[in-house]
Order: C-alpha cells, then structure tokens, then sequence
C-alpha cells in the first residue's frame, strides 16, 4: 500500500505529490488530474482527505474546477512552482548545509569546491 | 443522512461500568474511526448504539428517536462483530449460502449480487460450512456481511482483524469504493491504528467508558509537536501548554504538546535552538489513553 509519512497530514502529503507532478511535467499545463474518488481508491485514503488535497491545490492556483468534468493544471503552475522552489532552496537547502559543514568543521571553499566539481563531472557525462 | 447519537449514555454490568455518561454525535455519510484501547468501552458502545443492549443511563438515538426496542431504527443499523453473529452450525442450513440467504431475508438493504461478488473477491465458497472456517474466513464473512448490508448506518467492530494482510487490503478497498457508490455512516473500532486510519474522515477516542476527543482525522494528525532540547529550555516554551508526554535523556527533554504551538511560540523555541516536530497518530492515540482519569 502506498505510505505516508505518518507525522503530517496526508492531503498535503498528496498535495505535495501533485505539485511535484506539475513541477517534473509528468502533469502538463491543462490536463486532468485524478477525479476525488481516484485519487481515494489511488491511495487508499477517505474521499474527504482526497477532496481537501484539491482544495488545497486551488487555493494555491495550481489547479482549476471545470464544473462537471474535473481537476485541470493552471497554464501558469509550472512556471510559479519553479519560481517558489527557487525562492525556498537557498533556505531550504542550502542554509542548513552551510549549518552542517560548519558544525563538523569542513570549510566552506572545500564544499564549493567540490560542488564546482561535482557540476563538472555532470557536464562531462 | 442518518444522525447516530449517544446522549449521556452510561452501561454497567454488575458493579462494572462499561460507558461512562458518554455524549456523541455521528453525522450521516462519513467513515468514522472509533478508537480505544482493549476495554475501553468500544464494544459495549456499539451494542448500545445498534440497539443490542438497553442502556442502564442516558440515550441511544437515530435521528432523535430511541433505538432499544425499536425497529424503524435497528432494521436501518447493522452491527458486525468480530464473531461474524451468524447462523448456529448445527442448523441444517448452515453453509456460507445460508449466510447470505438469511442477512438477505433480516436485512433490509441488502444486494445479493453484491454480496456474491465480495463473497468471490475474498474467496470464501458458498458451499463451505460456517463451522469449518477459518479465523480468517470467518472474518472476510463478516466484512461481506456488513457491507452488502448496505444499512444507512454500518457498525463494524474489530470484524477485519482476523483478516491477512491481503484480505485486509480488499477489505479496505471494497469499503472505499462501496462508501463512495453508497455514501452513509459506517463506524469501524479498532485498536490498530496505522493501517487504517487513512480511511477514516473522523476519528472518536475513548477510554474507560469515557469519551476522550472527537475531531477530524486529518486535524488530529496535524495537532500534536514534540519539542526537544536542553530541559530548562524546553519548560519555558512549553510553559502554559498541555503537555501529554515527556522523556528525560541527561540534560536533554523531549515533551509532546497538544494543541496550537502558536507564532510567537515556535520563533521562540527555533531561537533557543529546541527542535521542533510533529507527532505520529498512534503515539498521539497512545498519550490521549494513558492515564486520563479512569472512572472513579
């Protein structure tokens, strides 16, 4: 059975898992997604936990309602999702790395080092 | 929709007090969870709702109207014990088949095509007598039961636990696809969590016969932060708080909170460096029974 973690609501677990979807293109602008009661027997989940995961996604502007036939992905998520992403890596990723290289003592020019490399190699394969 | 309600609601047996002046309120068309530890009260709630049992206090009601005694009420609510409740072995008719026929003729709603197919589904032969199943089949008979009952208001109580893993599953998804064809009531009890609680909308905790919370599973899940870090620290955020939990490891605390952990709270607890989660259903179901005042 598909897991969730245990520790946060599951509509926005799902929630979550539609935005990355949108973000990797596996669900382009303007196409369906998953109707409640799909996503429910999908996941094993109560439809009213299904439901709230879209209204969360509208909320958002990452979906639209066509009344009578479904869910669709808003034209101009991809291109927002990618512009939040960005905005939260420096602090999502990258600070608490910063935090960590400082605490087990690995100087910050090494790690940009190695990432400089890292990108090299990258580009090579 | 039918409204499933108990009123202060009080069972004993003997000197034993097996509901406590328990209130409830169950709306029509959700699947709720009903939750609490081995003699908490969970069956004996059950009976008293689905009109098995007279109640020593207070009211059982469907839609405002008594159930004890009362059949415009219990022909519309089915409860299913973990035993199955069906018919004796030592009746002439007491296959699989004879089963079905007989919730076919007691059951007002019930879909004998339906119950056919989940009867194939969970690979139960009609012709098997009732007295040579399994645990497990015994089971799986239960679940057929109790969802081609299709009774407005659907008891379930610890019925799957006999089930494999497999069977469970398909427990699970008949459920969800029959509740989604069908809406209506359906309670399910149990004492294991994990598995199930994703098919719940709300969830119901009690324990000694006492009502403990009654609040949407998915607010549940989102209510419970765990603070760890140095112990002096860790008192002053959580100061004023209900605190459930609390672990001590040398200089170090963790402590599990209830409620709100508020703005000014969590910049608070980041700038003394605690570290800040969440808390998992089952340990908040596990914190929510454990010693809450018993009856007295």
């Amino acid at each position: 059975m598909t897991s969730f973690s245990e520790d946060t609501p599951i509509y926005r677990q799902i929630a979550q898992r539609i935005k990355a979807d949108v973000l990797r293109g596996t669900l382009g602008p303007d196409e369906r997604v998953m109707s409640t009661n799909e996503l429910a027997e999908f996941y094993r989940i109560n439809p009213a936990t299904a439901a709230k995961a879209f209204q969360q996604l509208v909320e958002e502007d990452v979906i639209y309602k066509r009344r009578g036939i479904g869910m669709f992905v808003r034209p101009d998520a991809p291109s927002r999702l990618r512009r939040e992403h960005r905005d939260r890596f420096f602090a999502d990723v990258v600070r608490p790395m910063v935090v960590k290289a400082n605490t087990i003592g690995i100087p910050l020019s090494e790690v940009i080092d190695r990432i400089q490399q890292m990108a090299t190699e990258d580009d090579e394969s | 929709m039918s409204i499933l309600e108990a009123r202060d609601l009080t069972l004993r047996y003997g000197k034993t007090t097996a509901v406590d002046r328990l209130s409830v309120r169950l709306d029509g068309g959700k699947i709720y969870g009903l939750l609490g530890r081995n003699g908490s009260g969970k069956t004996s709630l059950l009976s008293v709702l689905a009109g098995f049992r007279k109640a020593s206090g207070g009211e059982a009601l469907l839609d405002g109207d008594p159930v004890f005694e009362n059949r415009n009420a219990t022909r519309r609510i089915c409860l299913i014990r973990e035993t199955g409740d069906s018919v004796d072995d030592d009746w002439p008719y007491n296959r699989v088949r004879d089963a079905l026929a007989f919730a076919g003729e007691v059951r007002p709603y019930w879909d004998p095509t339906y119950a056919a197919g989940l009867t194939d589904r969970f690979e139960l032969s009609m012709g098997k007598r009732l007295g040579q199943l399994s645990r497990g089949q015994r089971a799986a008979l239960a679940c057929v039961l109790g969802l081609a009952s299709r009774a407005p208001v659907t008891l379930f109580d610890e019925c799957y636990l006999g089930l494999d893993a497999p069977s469970r599953y398909t427990f699970y998804d008949e459920l969800l696809k029959d509740f989604m064809e069908h809406p209506r009531t359906i309670v399910i009890s149990t004492h294991l969590i994990e598995e199930v609680s994703r098919l719940f909308e709300e969830v119901v905790v009690i324990h000694a016969g006492r009502l403990v919370v009654q609040e949407d599973a998915e607010e549940l899940r989102s209510r419970g932060t765990s603070v760890i870090g140095p112990a002096e620290a860790v008192d002053r955020v959580t100061s004023g708080l209900v605190v459930t939990g609390e672990k001590r490891l040398g200089p170090t605390k963790s402590a599990m909170v209830l409620g709100e952990f508020d703005g000014a709270r969590r910049t608070a607890a980041e700038e003394a460096g605690l570290e800040l989660g969440p808390v998992a259903l089952q340990d908040l179901f596990v914190h929510l029974t454990e010693g809450v005042g018993g009856p007295t």
